[in-house]
């Protein structure tokens, strides 16, 4: 599809604007609405867009299918790694309280952050894999 | 009547119901397996949009507070709707996206072994390649 | 107050008519579309309920995500259902009977957005501080300030609300016992875990129900791999 030049050049516009709205609501989920999920799957939009509109071969020159698999198994484990670090601070598992911070108010909106970024990334790499298995070239 | 009076306030609920028996009668009605899978997407989401509706405050607003400053004065004053309801939503609704990408790539493969997704020739199919199963069971 | 009623009302009759398209129309493009707009009018639906994070997720998931995974699958298979009976009876009469069961249950549900409902007035509500909703400079409020339950009005058991006695033998209307260890612990006078977020959903959803977002992000990555195990082999032929 990409000798169409108003897809390509849209696209070419869209996807950068994408891919910092997913960061931005990621990162701001704690102030608006918004969080790990939504971010991830807007994230995921950004990098699905292009691989439509460019071909898988562009796709995976970007984004590996290493990079994808790995991400995904990171995502889980920085959730758990937050939880275990709270352990090693002395608190409970997941007890974001302890964790080193002005006072306990910070010391959670740095935990919830973390873990936010975490299921972000598992979501958004989770959903471009679905896109990558499941659709097939037009010409194969 | 009381059952009609109680009906007046609780209809909306009714409406909810029949939103998720149409995606129900989706699922064992039709034979088609992308169609069953869409079904089972309309279900579940007439059961969230059930559970959201029973944490609705009435004259509340969206849980997000405005703005806390150090001493944790708001500027949004005023009932809330329950954030509880909304949280659990949240997950099912991601979850509910990734079990119908699971069952799409079973379709897939049916469609790769069998040649159809309709249920009645994969049926017959079956029964054509394994007629003695067919007898024993 | 009319508005919003012709709104709601309007609403829920495009999702009913959508949701039965979706299942009766014979093209499977046309009803994979069709599945994108009913999840954009429950997105709307959401909206209009105050539900802001939920009509985000179906927005972004429904509308985006699911549409482009059905298209997806579509390129495997035929576009065109076969024609079978108009309507399979046995199927409808099941579904008739199961949904004026279901129908007759909600009956005892309390009214929509009701303030004296369970869910406001229950231990969660306490914990999650919806009194801190309410600081101003007056100091503290207590929940029983701001819905229709009072100390003098806590309701009594009677035909309209019969769970009211086991509500009041089990929290009465003071604060649970452990409110202060909360306080000891947490360092903070005003919440339990709430830090600092103003979102309450993702203060919920990151802290308050943490080992359920854990697990459901392992579930989310678990469906990955299968999709990798289910799908694998072809692809890796063609690679």
């Amino acid at each position: 599809m990409k000798e169409q030049v108003v897809l390509r050049v849209i696209t070419k516009l869209l996807v950068p604007c994408m891919l910092i709205l997913g960061g931005y609501v990621i990162t701001h989920g704690e102030l608006g609405p918004g969080g790990g999920f939504q971010g991830g799957v807007i994230l995921a939009a950004g990098f699905i867009l292009y691989g439509i509109v460019f071909g898988k071969r562009d796709l995976h020159r970007v984004l590996p299918r290493r990079a994808t698999d790995a991400g995904a198994a990171l995502g889980v484990m920085i959730y758990a790694g937050t939880g275990l670090w709270c352990v090693l601070r002395g608190g409970r598992f997941l007890d974001y309280a302890v964790l080193p911070a002005v006072d306990t108010g910070a010391a959670e909106a740095l935990g919830m952050t973390l873990v936010e970024y975490g299921v972000g990334l598992t979501v958004c790499t989770v959903m471009i894999t679905i896109y990558d298995m499941i659709s097939e070239e037009a010409d194969a | 009547m009381s059952f009609l009076g109680s009906f007046a306030g609780t209809y909306n609920y009714a409406i909810y119901i029949v939103l998720m028996m149409v995606g129900f009668y989706g699922v064992i009605a039709k034979k088609n397996l992308i169609k069953q899978a869409l079904g089972l997407g309309l279900f579940a989401t007439g059961i969230f949009l059930y559970y959201i509706s029973i944490g609705v405050y009435k004259g509340g607003t969206a849980p997000v507070w405005t703005i806390i400053d150090e001493v944790g004065v708001l500027k949004n004053p005023g009932p809330y709707d329950n954030p509880l309801s909304h949280v659990l939503i949240l997950t099912a609704i991601v979850v509910s996206v990734s079990t119908l990408a699971v069952a799409l790539a079973l379709i897939v493969n049916i469609q790769r072994a069998y040649g159809t997704i309709e249920e009645d020739e994969i049926r017959a199919i079956e029964a054509g390649e394994h007629p003695e199963e067919e007898e024993v069971a | 107050m009319f508005n919003t009623l012709l709104v709601d009302i309007s609403l829920l009759t495009l999702v009913v008519v959508v949701a039965i398209a979706v299942v009766e129309v014979r093209n499977l493009l046309s009803a994979i579309m069709l599945s994108g707009i009913y999840s954009l009018l429950m997105a709307l639906i959401w909206q209009n309920m105050n539900a802001v994070d939920v009509a985000f997720t179906e927005a972004a998931v429904g509308a985006g995500i699911s549409t482009v995974l059905l298209l997806g699958t579509l390129l495997h298979t035929e576009r065109l259902t076969k024609i079978g009976s108009r309507v399979n009876w046995g199927a409808l009469l099941v579904v008739v009977v199961t949904g004026s069961f279901l129908i007759y249950g909600t009956l005892d549900m309390p009214d929509l957005g009701d303030p004296s409902a369970p869910i406001h007035n229950g231990r969660v509500v306490q914990q999650l501080g919806q009194r801190v909703g309410k600081i101003d400079h007056e100091g503290v409020h207590m929940p029983w300030q701001f819905n229709s339950m009072t100390e003098e009005s806590v309701p009594h058991p009677d035909e309209e609300h019969p769970w009211a006695e086991y509500f009041a033998e089990e929290y009465g209307t003071q604060l649970p016992a452990h409110e202060p260890a909360a306080e000891r612990v947490h360092g903070h006078p005003l919440d339990d875990f709430m830090g600092h977020s103003p979102n309450t959903v993702t203060s919920l959803l990151a802290a308050y129900r943490g080992y359920d977002t854990m697990y459901e992000t392992a579930v989310i990555f678990t469906a990955g791999m299968s999709l990798v195990l289910l799908l694998r082999r072809r692809s890796e032929v063609r690679a």
